[in-house]
């Protein structure tokens, strides 16, 4: 294609790729670069149904005057990104210092937010991304040997965790790990140990979040294997017979070779969404054992009373990033494929 | 054809205007008006803006009303425009705060004069001065009681201190009657903090140096309130940290529990007929939140429920908004609506889903702190709470990343340097 007709054809799809994903993602940035403006307090008396109290309230035409002087706010730099609810450089250069053994340093790093849901989100993608890679192959090999008739019926069972909403899914599953719930039951009978409590154990929680992770994100790798399959050439296969290959070796040397290119595909949605773990903390309200990157996010701008967009845009930046670093591998491996098939 | 319609309701609006007026009740401001309301969603809020609707939806040009569980969410975003989406916001004590930081409630001083003359001063939430909200009901955290299952442990009467409701709940657990006998909405976020707040207040404890917006939570009092906390828990199930008031209440209702620190508005929604038994009902005791010594400040934040005006509309709007919400304040919507809440208003007969509330209101609990950085404290006890409750942190560290949790936030919103 000539240079000037890509340009053209490419047209649309680059300006729609700069208004929607580009430039919001600069904002960020550039917000994430300051704070809010200095709140004026002034000291007053407050008194209601319940008596007077000596109170603090905002100024607010001198607090509207700085808002008028800087819209954006003071100008923060990098401090953001620094402190105590980011990477916290400062706290961990003291932990460091005072830390005698590893577990305690571990200890206090642990204590960090950012650290915390950190460690969280990356067993998470961790985890699950591999499980679901396999399981999700694993489905679809045995659904594709599946008689026709039973085909239909087996592909729709399997896609039906896709199509619960997480939310939904995951409240589900909160009811029923319940001690009075099914699966809590079943398991407090089964251990027969009436103070285990699926809810109040961190590792418990941490398990419950990632079968679930597990559970809901199969059916995407299962259905496009499942269509993977269905492009896998006969003759190839055949070929492999006659060579006097077994069924699994056929399966290892011709079929999976064959759907590398979708394992990446696959590698690459998983990571990004599995990195983006948020409903199932919300609706397990497992917020005592594990945050995740976009929890901090949402607490910072909806819990908090007052909006703290620098530090969500500063969290935001952050999760950027790490997703660049964990699909880093993935894309270079696609770029190497792509040009070892181009020469 | 429009016009016709127009002058047919314009003549019914003024007709149902006149009888409202003729029958003596609404005085509702200018005619011909916008009134737009946002509130929470529960039944006495229902009963206030059901009352203004009435009386004033004839003589207004337009009444609507949005009740929402997320109105706390919303109110700052639909106020900020000019002119803002609603007239009138219904808030309580600490979203008063967040609307008066951004400056999107106007002072009520001159509708008062002009339309609020049945407003008596103690219902005038003051600040500064001004009038900015205009309270019709109370609410607080208080004790709940099954006073069979207390007599059956062998307890006399109703536990009033800390101390005493551990004992009960230890003579409970030791009778072998229940393993787990205490609710409290411990629930991670929002209600593990408020929880805090209200043993940090029974030990009396100050969240700020006067005057600043400097932490003063590491201290003493605070040490002393996560241990009160911690002892409460031991007695609570172990999933207590996912348990907020609707778990609580089922907890109650299904007979779980036979201590709880609840809200008072769910004193009605447990005493009445539905979602319970008898045995459950019947023997459930409304008194005040326990205290740290007998006699002293109980465990408990008062809360009130009232109206706001918003800043940016006209004033005519304002005053028909203002009218149509005082009008609604009469001893008889508070008649109909008696148990639906613990009204501040003329005509209120406490029942008993009151006693809790009026107990714990008259053993003088302190209000919910109007501070505008409140919220980011709150926010902070909220998420470094629970690293102490299981266990894994001494209660100084955890308040120590209480402060600078909450330091970190409030340096971002401007209130620390």
């Amino acid at each position: 294609m000539k240079h000037r007709t890509f340009f053209w054809f490419i047209l649309p799809t680059l300006s729609a790729m700069i208004l929607f994903i580009a430039l919001p993602i600069v904002s960020v940035f550039i917000q994430s670069l300051y704070v809010g403006h200095e709140q004026v307090l002034v000291v007053s008396e407050s008194c209601g149904p319940f008596g007077c109290t000596e109170t603090t309230s905002v100024d607010l035409e001198a607090t509207e005057a700085l808002r008028e002087e800087a819209p954006l706010g003071r100008f923060n730099g990098a401090e953001t990104y620094l402190n105590r609810s980011h990477l916290a450089f400062a706290e961990i250069g003291v932990a460091w210092a005072e830390a005698e053994t590893w577990g305690s340093f571990w200890n206090d790093v642990r204590d960090l937010p950012f650290y915390r849901a950190l460690a969280f989100t990356l067993t998470y993608t961790a985890v699950v991304t591999p499980f679901v890679l396999v399981l999700g192959l694993a489905i679809a090999l045995g659904v594709n040997t599946l008689p026709r008739m039973l085909k239909g019926p087996s592909i729709f069972v399997s896609l039906l965790p896709f199509l619960v909403t997480p939310l939904v899914g995951s409240l589900i599953l909160f009811w029923m790990v319940d001690g009075d719930g099914v699966i809590g039951a079943t398991i407090l009978y089964l251990f027969d140990d009436p103070n285990l409590s699926l809810k109040a154990s961190a590792t418990l929680t941490w398990t419950m979040l990632i079968i679930y992770g597990i559970w809901h994100t199969l059916p995407f790798s299962f259905i496009t294997f499942y269509a993977g399959l269905q492009t896998v050439p006969s003759d190839t296969l055949e070929a492999a017979k006659i060579d006097g290959a077994n069924k699994w070796q056929s399966m290892l040397y011709v079929v999976v070779p064959h759907l590398m290119p979708l394992v990446s595909f696959v590698t690459l949605m998983l990571l990004m969404d599995n990195f983006r773990v948020f409903e199932p903390i919300v609706s397990f309200k497992a917020e005592a054992h594990a945050t995740s990157l976009s929890w901090i996010i949402y607490n910072d701008l909806r819990e908090s009373g007052n909006p703290l967009y620098g530090s969500a845009g500063a969290t935001s930046i952050l999760t950027i990033i790490g997703v660049i670093i964990l699909l880093t591998p993935v894309l270079i491996r696609t770029w190497r494929d792509f040009n070892r098939k181009a020469h | 054809m429009k016009m016709n319609k127009l002058i047919v309701a314009s003549a019914l609006a003024t007709l149902m205007g006149t009888t409202a007026f003729a029958d003596g009740h609404a005085d509702c401001g200018p005619a011909g008006q916008s009134i737009r309301i946002l509130a929470s969603d529960f039944p006495a809020i229902h009963a206030v803006a059901d009352a203004a609707e009435e009386a004033c939806a004839g003589a207004a040009g337009e009444f609507t009303r949005n009740h929402t569980t997320e109105a706390r969410q919303i109110m700052n975003a639909a106020l900020t425009p000019n002119p803002s989406e609603y007239t009138s916001v219904i808030v309580a004590n600490s979203t008063l705060t967040q609307l008066m930081n951004d400056g999107l409630v106007r002072p009520l001083n001159d509708l008062i004069d002009a339309h609020g003359s049945n407003i008596p001063d103690n219902l005038k939430i003051v600040v500064d001065g001004n009038v900015m909200a205009i309270a019709f009901m109370a609410n607080s955290q208080h004790l709940f009681s099954r006073s069979d299952i207390l007599a059956e442990a062998g307890v006399d009467g109703v536990p009033a201190t800390y101390d005493d409701v551990i004992a009960a709940a230890e003579a409970i657990r030791s009778a072998g009657i229940m393993e787990y006998p205490i609710v409290m909405n411990m629930q991670t976020g929002w209600n593990v903090g408020e929880s805090f707040n209200l043993a940090f207040l029974a030990h009396g404890g100050q969240f700020f140096e006067p005057g600043t917006a400097n932490p003063t939570v590491n201290s003493e009092a605070g040490v002393a309130a996560l241990n009160t906390l911690k002892a409460l828990t031991e007695y609570a199930h172990p999933d207590h940290l996912t348990q907020a008031s609707n778990e609580t209440q089922a907890l109650w209702e299904a007979g779980e529990a036979a201590l709880g620190i609840m809200w008072g508005s769910r004193g009605a929604a447990i005493l009445d007929d539905e979602g319970s038994t008898e045995e459950v009902t019947s023997n459930t005791v409304l008194s005040a939140a326990p205290s740290v010594e007998a006699g002293g400040v109980p465990g408990a934040t008062l809360w009130w429920d009232g109206f706001t005006i918003a800043s940016n509309v006209s004033d005519d709007e304002a005053a028909a908004t203002f009218a149509a919400l005082a009008s609604a304040l009469n001893p008889e919507m508070v008649a109909a609506n008696n148990d639906d809440a613990v009204w501040l208003l003329e005509g209120f007969t406490p029942g008993q889903a009151a006693e809790g509330v009026s107990a714990t209101a008259a053993a003088g609990a302190a209000p919910y702190p109007m501070l505008p950085q409140i919220g980011l404290m709150h926010n902070a006890l909220g998420a470094e709470l629970a690293d102490f409750l299981q266990g894994n942190e001494s209660a100084e560290d955890a308040l120590a990343d209480v402060e600078a949790a909450y330091t970190t936030a409030a340096k971002e919103a401007g209130f620390l340097q």
